[in-house]
């Protein structure tokens, strides 16, 4: 992957996969530790399924017997000297509390680190592509944070407006750009 | 500065539109966005046809969704075209800069580019 947005976009695919209701996508940058976490609330996993999580052989896709998603965003954190810590609570096991939190850690001094990118293109791909699921971005840096939570949007658009909708989708993109503008 | 006032606005004109792009019978643009995909490249690609669909006034007509592994990583971004009726087409090794003649002449025009099918690939 050639920016961590896109890691981001794909690790937040198997938040969507897992049926979750709320994905929590928090990056924050303190001197020179960059780091993220994706939160939800989806069915989780069992500690088996975790263990085998790097395991680029392990997959639960059906087309191919390879999963690269957490093995790639592996090798990006590791390679600048950060790690990535995977924690699940499977649905099976305690329903209340069920869900799975990745967290990455990367260093940016690192001639390894990659670079965020898009990760406004990350989050608008995010919302139009999960249209019944709710998204609670944060990025924060030493000068502020910029914010984006859908359910604050679904709340002033009402139900008959999808947040997929073009114009709605327009509005995320302009509003996260004009305020991470003002954070990075 | 934008703000959530300006969310309401879009609400107010958007309401008596919205009926109108409910319904079947419309096409459907689907990107696959797994893995392979993305590496590929197929972020900007899809946000090509999200923004493209819009300006051309499509978005009564067309669908513009998201799938996992199609299968074909090899040719990724993939991207396929489903219309009722007619035969599923498979654009593939898709770029945003391919988007705009898919949208104009397939999307717009009912002719598929043949030349970014999977058959020419």
């Amino acid at each position: 992957m050639k920016e961590l947005s896109l890691n981001i976009l794909d690790i937040a695919q198997n938040s969507i996969k897992a049926k979750a209701s709320l994905i929590g996508i928090h990056i924050k940058e303190e001197g020179d530790i960059l780091s993220f976490e994706i939160v939800d609330d989806g069915c989780g996993m069992d500690q088996a399924t975790v263990d085998r999580l790097v395991d680029p052989f392990y997959t639960t896709r059906t087309t191919r017997k390879v999963g690269l998603g957490i093995p790639f965003l592996k090798m990006a954190a590791e390679q600048t000297g950060g790690y990535v810590r995977v924690d699940s609570v499977s649905e099976k096991i305690d329903p209340q509390n069920k869900g799975t939190r990745v967290y990455a850690e990367f260093h940016k001094s690192s001639i390894d680190f990659t670079p965020m990118g898009d990760i406004v293109s990350t989050m608008v791909s995010l919302i139009q592509g999960a249209d019944g699921m709710d998204f609670d971005f944060t990025y924060q840096t030493e000068r502020g944070v910029c914010a984006l939570s859908t359910m604050d949007m679904r709340e002033v658009l009402g139900e008959e407006i999808p947040l997929s909708s073009p114009e709605v989708l327009v509005w995320a993109r302009e509003t996260m750009e004009e305020s991470l503008s003002e954070i990075l | 500065m934008k703000s959530l006032a300006e969310l309401a606005a879009i609400r107010e004109k958007m309401k008596n539109t919205v009926n109108l792009r409910e319904g079947d019978g419309k096409m459907r643009v689907v990107v696959g966005m797994a893995t392979c995909g993305i590496a590929a490249g197929a972020r900007p690609v899809l946000n090509a046809f999200v923004d493209q669909v819009a300006s051309a006034d499509l978005t009564d007509k067309v669908n513009v969704t998201q799938t996992g592994c199609i299968g074909i990583c090899e040719y990724e971004p993939v991207v396929e075209v489903f219309e009722a009726g007619k035969e599923k087409v498979t654009y593939v090794k898709m770029t945003a800069d391919k988007v705009a003649k898919v949208v104009e002449q397939h999307l717009k025009g009912g002719k598929p580019v043949a030349e970014y099918t999977i058959g020419n690939n």
